[in-house]
């Protein structure tokens, strides 16, 4: 029984840790689908879990917070844009920069404005997305094995667990079966056919760039007000880049991405769970290397030793309509 | 049609285009400084005050300035070549292993000027090392370099932890660093070339570690445009599928592209510790590796615009040091800031004020930008 509530916790833990990598996987997929390279992913979350922090500690609600943290986050998407699809920047670079500006903002402007050395308040309880408990969750605990996966696993989240989970078949339905999708899927792949359909490269681009700030604001708020009751500099540690890689690792597909930020959720879980606790055959593994181990695992996928992803074609090239 | 990028004359192209896009750069970071409730000429004039109102400043400066150049080389070469190394963080870390045993080895034993040698080397072929897997598996897998060598900035970081915290540190000690180098692994001080001028320095890192920066930027310019390997990187950069006609292998061509890359972005790593701190400790990087982009993109590539973003940088940075001091409300990642904002105009948007100077150089003189030729084959 032991064994077994130490697998509900850890995969209870999965779910946690899975949801700003989900939330981050699908912002990606939204752009990079359109053609877009984003490697700034890391840099909308840390502004949109920033802003989200501040303005849930400043107007005292949750909802104020998380539309702060989109409205930041789509405004650092539009920069973006405007340098990727305006100016045919490269896009890396331009997802660099917008790492680089939100990593210093948020340090300096916590530090000018709340003056606890870039943190932000602790956020009360009503400032925070509390945990919904869903009907017979406490009745139902002492049932054996269904009982905890029901009142662990399935109840007992915030509300931005459940949206996320819910943004895997909405995206797959965006993606596949409407008009935008269709078409952000070509624009991804040949312009030159939308282009010559008489629509938009650039707006459509534009609009699957909203979707991803909205995305990765939402990411950005489950960190700083539902993981953590605050923001704490630098918080986001590299997950938007393990999101890029679950994106690569999925092949650009929303289920499979599900699948891959709960791999990833998964492994980081088990690192936390098994520290300094000597393994079976191979002994004490050394904290280091645990921590080290969700990147060593996304060099190896990269490295295509378990099938091989192929990008959007057009990823990363600027739109010229007259070629 | 159109003719979006016409030429410029190279001073307009080198010199005018950098210049306005850093001016729009600082202007943003101003308004940064606004927000926070600070005059931001104020902070400008403490800023320039501090790196260079007194020798010690200056010293500071040139300090910082040496490890830029060498991270600025090593996404430069990287980036002729087609190829975006933004790996020069873990693998200038990573370099702290080779330099730290290369010392405590022989810091007792041999004079500088044989350590030094045998940590460039060591901190070489660790940087190099450290970019060849991103490297092979960028040529002979197609996973993304830019992924990969994010990747083993986050490994590196793990084992330099892994390793400081183990075989690295003296046994009976807490703190996560080597011992405390010998005379053997201190690089001598160049503060006595400022002094000449007449300033007064008290005690400022400013090492030989700077010269050898600049004998690596005269060396890239030769590799880059003097060299055979050199043309074939450029060709490559330019279009794979040119280099591939030609005979360039492709797995070659990247992964020597890179290991130099690497061992520059290792070479910064001889600075902060045998030059400075005369340690290696946690975190000694500390974003140089990532500046080394801001000054590769401000610097267009080119050894002399490297030198002089790179001064550019170390003096935001020793004057971004005195502005943290005089000024509470700014704390020094407004650096990281305008280092986002440089990257983002003389980077991302290089070409948002092209067009701008291109009519204003047309309506001046429309021979200057070869409007002429185009005119009279319309005609």
């Amino acid at each position: 029984m032991d064994m077994f509530n130490a697998i509900i916790q850890v995969l209870d833990s999965t779910i946690r840790l899975s949801v700003p990598l989900l939330l981050a996987c699908l912002a990606g997929l939204y752009s990079e689908r359109a053609g877009i390279f984003d490697i700034g992913l890391e840099g909308k979350m840390l502004v949109g879990a920033f802003a989200g922090a501040a303005a849930a500690s400043v107007f005292h609600s949750a909802y104020i917070g998380l539309g702060m943290a989109i409205l930041i986050s789509v405004a650092f998407a539009l920069v973006h844009g405007f340098a990727s699809i305006t100016h045919r920047g490269n896009q890396i670079v331009s997802g660099v920069a917008i790492n680089f500006i939100a990593a210093g903002s948020t340090i300096m402007l916590g530090q000018a404005w709340f003056q606890q050395g870039g943190r932000t308040p602790a956020l009360a309880p009503g400032e925070r997305f509390g945990a919904i408990i869903w009907p017979g969750a406490d009745a139902v605990r002492g049932v054996p094995i269904l009982g905890p996966i029901y009142s662990e696993l399935i109840s007992g989240h915030s509300v931005l667990v459940y949206v996320a989970f819910l943004a895997v078949p909405f995206t797959w339905w965006v993606l596949f079966r409407t008009r935008f999708g269709l078409r952000m899927r070509a624009v991804g792949e040949n312009p030159a056919a939308v282009d010559t359909a008489g629509i938009s490269v650039a707006w459509l681009r534009y609009r699957a760039l909203i979707c991803t700030g909205v995305l990765t604001g939402i990411a950005g708020a489950y960190l700083s007000m539902v993981q953590n009751g605050g923001f704490v500099k630098d918080m986001t540690a590299g997950k938007g880049y393990i999101a890029l890689a679950a994106l690569i690792f999925a092949k650009w597909k929303p289920v499979n991405a599900m699948f891959a930020c709960l791999l990833f959720g998964f492994l980081d879980a088990l690192s936390i769970r098994l520290q300094g606790t000597p393994l079976p055959l191979i002994g004490k593994v050394p904290v280091q290397l645990m921590q080290a181990l969700p990147y060593i695992l996304t060099v190896i996928l990269l490295a295509g030793f378990i099938g091989k992803a192929i990008p959007p074609r057009a990823g990363g090239v600027p739109y010229v309509k007259e070629r | 049609m159109s003719t979006p990028y016409a030429k410029l004359p190279a001073w307009a192209d080198y010199g005018l285009i950098p210049v306005i896009n850093l001016f729009v750069a600082f202007v943003v970071a101003g308004f940064v400084v606004l927000l926070v409730g600070e005059n931001p000429f104020r902070a400008a004039a403490v800023l320039v005050e501090g790196a260079f109102g007194r020798g010690q400043g200056i010293a500071f400066t040139l300090f910082y300035a040496t490890t830029f150049i060498f991270s600025g080389l090593s996404v430069a070469v990287a980036a002729h070549c087609g190829l975006f190394n933004i790996g020069g963080e873990g693998q200038g870390y990573i370099a702290g292993l080779g330099i730290g045993i290369v010392c405590l080895a022989f810091d007792s034993v041999l004079p500088w000027w044989l350590t030094f040698p045998l940590a460039i080397i060591a901190a070489a072929a660790m940087g190099a090392l450290w970019a060849l897997i991103p490297a092979y598996l960028q040529a002979k897998r197609g996973s993304h370099i830019v992924i990969t060598t994010i990747m083993f900035n986050f490994i590196a970081a793990s084992v330099m932890v892994y390793a400081l915290v183990g075989f690295l540190k003296p046994a009976n000690s807490m703190a996560p660093q080597t011992r405390t180098f010998l005379d053997g692994a201190q690089l001598p001080k160049l503060n006595w070339v400022i002094e000449l001028f007449g300033a007064k320095i008290r005690s400022a890192p400013f090492n030989i570690s700077f010269l050898l920066a600049l004998a690596m930027a005269f060396l890239v310019w030769v590799l880059i445009w003097r060299t055979r390997l050199g043309y074939e990187m450029r060709t490559y950069g330019h279009s794979s599928k040119a280099a591939r006609y030609a005979g360039i292998s492709e797995t070659r061509i990247i992964i020597v592209a890179m290991m130099i890359s690497g061992a520059l972005a290792g070479m910064m790593a001889l600075n902060p510790t045998m030059g400075d701190q005369h340690n290696v400790a946690l975190e000694f990087v500390s974003g140089a590796g990532f500046v080394g982009i801001a000054v590769a993109l401000m610097g267009r590539l080119h050894p002399v615009g490297i030198v002089l973003a790179a001064m550019l940088f170390g003096m935001l940075y020793q004057g971004g040091a005195e502005l943290a001091f005089e000024m509470p409300a700014i704390s020094r990642d407004m650096i990281v800031i305008i280092q986002g904002l440089v990257i983002l105009f003389a980077g991302a948007l290089e070409h948002m004020f092209r067009p701008y100077v291109q009519a204003l150089f047309a309506s001046l003189s429309p021979r200057s930008v070869g409007m002429e030729a185009i005119k009279g084959k319309g005609a």
